[in-house]
């Protein structure tokens, strides 16, 4: 296993595969001449937009980049913390009901006493929303933070 | 028991397990395959191997008995179960695979580039792991012994033995598909008895649950006693029994009731109430803590968030596995709950775990419908027990073979796998008469206090440094792992120690947030000089490939 390549290099956050058989790199092979291309200076710059300023921006660690990675995990972390505190009201807050109003536990549905019904039943589906709803907000968070690193100036 | 099928059954499990190990095994070449499955294991498959891993012999035989025994206030170990999945999904699951890293100790260096903070974690990882092994042994023993009558080291060493074999010579690809295979063999081994169990339920007119005079015999039972014991029969006759005592008891009898079950109906029907007794809704708090943030820290789950591609997926992932272990956790309470019609004779022997394994034929009859049902649930019994531990040793073993033979290589993996092996076996040997579900318990209380810190600050905070999750870990963990040793080994202790020590995450798990973020803060000047890129990496979407 590889533990030690877990160096965290700026700019190679994903590595390629597992260490696997060696790819076979094209030595030896003289390299396929590319056809020649008049590169005007005017158009380097056009092309350096803003998007790739801005992931080298994050890859490099600037100001800016910092900002925006603090954002985004200050985002995510609100996000989180929001959800279990939900959890933690609905759940959490079950067994104190349940102590210090007895007879809430008392109340029958369906022929089935209302604690039983709410720890063996409801909180499996409620969990699973939590979830759901947790995935999908998270990935809306990262969706905004690629469209604002991507977004080409206007 | 003289079910003739229950043998088959389990004999196949055992065999199909290590059949698909084998077909895996021909697929394992290199080193990589061997250990992460190279990656290539879709979503829906890592999620169903996930839940197969973590439904352990606590969760199929376990609540049940639990549920029989104290009725609903251990509800929230099934609860707890599952909902440490979502805080695995809310805090670490997206971060955790971005990071890399394969393992806890991993993390550590990765995050805080620190050899003694990964060593220190090593040492914790194969604690809880060996923790949580002795017990899943033990429920084999147990198992094996309660339906065939055999002694009981032979289950124990059975699924070691089987275990151990497969794991070294699969590795974790072969075991992905054996764990998925596991989860559905444990959902059907559950679902499909519970369906006939709830139409016997109505055929039989719906017996009470909890009739006003307390749970009867509906059958003529004998009961040999096993432990000395104190008896109350309802009519206030108090009795003591001796070992070796067989007591008879005719159809529509009382069940007596034995010192510490809840027999009575209010009891267990009903929460426990607040007023003269605070350390019930304590120990209820701190199982919620230990089992919602106790999951994120347990080794065998941590290793498989590797298996996915990327964040993303191991957020999808984790959302498809709450699901698996939600469906899942619907069916012991049926056991637990018609138990007490079906086998009330195990409120009086304390085997309760044995519930799931008997409640087919008792309910059924031992017709051919009620011994086939009894074997597929026997079957699944051992699943269980295959499943987790064979989670249990990869990681384990994993750890052993890079972290302290400092070996990569798939011999060294065989020879961790072996060590690893080997030691629970003995002391699931030589340590009996601990009850499953509360090691299980317990091993969930220590992870909830060493590695849920650790990884929650580690991937938010960017204040945390090697001295406080050093600090953190061996304060908040070791205050836990003194708990466990009390409590397994301890004298017996009445009244508040006895919740302090039997339920301690109430108190170990604040304390190690509070240890690693003071700490943290004093050596503020150890945070490692490229946060900023560690963050980047942990946090930044999979589309941007920073």
């Amino acid at each position: 296993m590889a533990a030690d390549d877990h160096r965290p290099v700026p700019g190679a956050a994903e590595r390629p595969g597992a260490p696997g058989p060696a790819r076979p790199e094209h030595g030896g092979r003289p390299p396929v001449p590319q056809p020649r291309a008049r590169i005007v200076l005017a158009e380097v710059s056009r092309r350096e937009d803003r998007a790739d300023r801005t992931r080298t921006e994050l890859a490099q660690q600037t100001r800016v980049g910092e900002a925006l990675v603090r954002g985004l995990v200050r985002a995510q972390l609100a996000l989180a913390l929001r959800l279990s505190l939900v959890v933690m009201i609905a759940l959490g807050g079950l067994p104190w009901l349940f102590a210090i109003a007895p007879s809430v536990s008392e109340v029958t549905v369906l022929g089935v006493k209302l604690p039983w019904l709410l720890l063996g039943v409801v909180s499996f589906p409620f969990l699973i929303g939590v979830g759901w709803s947790y995935v999908r907000l998270a990935e809306r968070n990262e969706q905004d933070f690629t469209d604002l690193v991507q977004r080409p100036e206007r | 028991m003289g079910n003739a099928l229950v043998i088959p059954a389990i004999v196949a499990v055992t065999l199909l397990t290590v059949g698909i190990g084998f077909y895996g095994l021909r697929l394992a070449r290199t080193t990589s395959d061997f250990l992460v499955a190279s990656r290539v294991v879709s979503p829906t498959w890592n999620a169903a191997a996930i839940g197969g891993e973590y439904l352990s012999a606590a969760s199929f035989l376990g609540i049940a008995g639990l549920i029989l025994k104290y009725g609903v206030d251990v509800l929230w170990y099934p609860v707890g179960f599952a909902a440490g999945y979502l805080a695995l999904l809310l805090f670490v699951a997206a971060p955790l695979r971005r990071s890399g890293a394969f393992t806890l100790p991993d993390f550590c260096e990765l995050r805080l580039g620190s050899r003694r903070l990964r060593i220190l974690a090593t040492a914790f990882v194969i604690f809880i792991g060996w923790l949580y092994l002795v017990p899943q042994l033990q429920g084999a023993g147990l198992t094996l012994s309660t339906v065939t009558g055999s002694a009981y080291p032979v289950g124990a060493v059975l699924v070691a033995v089987v275990v151990t074999a497969n794991v070294a010579l699969g590795g974790m690809r072969a075991i992905t598909f054996v764990q998925a295979f596991q989860y559905w063999l444990k959902l059907t081994a559950l679902a499909v008895p519970a369906v006939f169990l709830a139409l016997q339920w109505q055929a039989d007119a719906r017996p009470a649950v909890t009739p006003p005079d307390g749970p009867i015999f509906r059958t003529a039972t004998a009961v040999v006693v096993e432990h000395p014991a104190t008896l109350t029969f309802p009519d206030g006759e108090v009795r003591e029994v001796r070992a070796g005592e067989t007591l008879s008891f005719a159809p529509g009898d009382p069940v007596p009731e034995v010192s510490g079950v809840a027999t009575d109906a209010s009891d267990w029907l009903l929460p426990s109430t607040a007023g003269d007794d605070d350390r019930g809704l304590f120990a209820t708090y701190s199982l919620i803590l230990a089992t919602f943030l106790g999951t994120m820290g347990l080794p065998h789950v941590l290793v498989r968030f590797y298996t996915n591609p990327n964040g993303a997926a191991a957020r999808r992932t984790t959302l498809v596995v709450l699901a698996l272990v939600g469906v899942f956790y619907l069916l012991p309470t049926i056991y637990g709950v018609l138990g007490r019609i079906y086998t009330p004779q195990l409120l009086v022997t304390g085997q309760t775990d044995a519930v799931v394994v008997l409640l087919p034929e008792a309910a059924l009859g031992s017709g051919t419908t009620g011994r086939l049902l009894a074997a597929l649930v026997a079957a699944g019994a051992f699943a269980a027990f295959l499943s987790t531990s064979s989670g249990l040793l990869t990681s384990v073993a994993g750890v052993i073979s890079t972290d302290v033979l400092g070996r990569g290589s798939v011999r060294g993996f065989r020879l961790a796998t072996v060590i690893a092996g080997a030691v629970p076996a003995v002391l699931a040997l030589n340590v009996s008469g601990l009850d499953v579900s509360q090691v299980v318990g317990l091993a969930f209380a220590v992870a909830a206090s060493s590695f849920c810190p650790l990884l929650v600050l580690g991937i938010w905070w960017r204040g945390l440094t090697d001295l406080g999750a050093a600090a953190g870990v061996l304060v908040g963990g070791g205050a836990a792992v003194a708990a466990v040793l009390v409590t397994v080994v301890g004298p017996p202790l009445t009244g508040w120690p006895a919740v302090l020590f039997a339920q301690p995450a109430a108190w170990t798990v604040p304390l190690a947030f509070t240890v690693t973020v003071l700490v943290s803060i004093a050596s503020r000047r150890r945070v490692p000089a490229d946060i900023g890129a560690t963050m980047l990496r942990l946090h930044a979407p999979d589309a941007l490939r920073l």
